[in-house]
């Protein structure tokens, strides 16, 4: 799991049967060092939000008891990250 | 997931049994800009995605949830056709 920011989102007409109604939208993890990537949102976030997503196969069960072909998925939305002084 | 575009075919005559029927497609990978960044990845297209299309590819052991990949020895596919790319907050 990691932390990105949302960049905006991705239009499709013709996708796998379960994917109609779901929300994908395109994440920068922050820091920097990863490319952005696109996620499937199950948590009803928008663009411009800070959010945490999971990678692999475990991001699909965020949809269960539907198979949703997708190996990443925004599982939350981050309200603050507080970091322990140094 | 990644976006990618879809430069050609592969056609495999002797093949697992479970592949057989399904579409392989060549699939350059592209950043969210659209821009190639120089990868590429046969993927099975489950959506029938044509030529030059852009599309949004699964990876890993989650391309097989599909109907059409359950179970084939699979690990890119197709899972949609993409229209539009809005990004706003870039």
């Amino acid at each position: 799991m990691n932390v990105a920011k949302v960049l905006g989102n991705l239009v499709s007409t013709v996708k796998d049967p379960n994917l109609k109604g779901r929300t994908i939208l395109c994440i920068e993890p922050l820091g920097g060092r990863e490319p952005a990537l696109f996620a499937i949102d199950a948590v009803g976030a928008g663009a411009g939000e800070t959010v945490l997503y999971t990678t692999g196969r475990e991001a699909s069960f965020a949809f269960l008891p539907d198979f949703v072909p997708c190996n990443a998925a925004i599982v939350g939305i981050v309200d603050e990250i507080r970091e322990a002084k140094k | 997931m990644k976006l990618g575009k879809v430069v050609g075919t592969v056609v495999a005559t002797r093949k697992d049994s479970r592949l057989e029927g399904l579409k392989l497609l060549v699939v350059a990978t592209l950043d969210p800009d659209g821009k190639k960044d120089g990868f590429y990845e046969v993927a099975a297209d489950t959506v029938q995605a044509g030529f030059r299309e852009t599309v949004l590819i699964c990876t890993g052991s989650s391309a097989r949830m599909t109907a059409r990949t359950e179970h084939a020895p699979v690990d890119a596919t197709i899972v949609a056709i993409v229209d539009a790319v809005t990004l706003d907050y870039k």
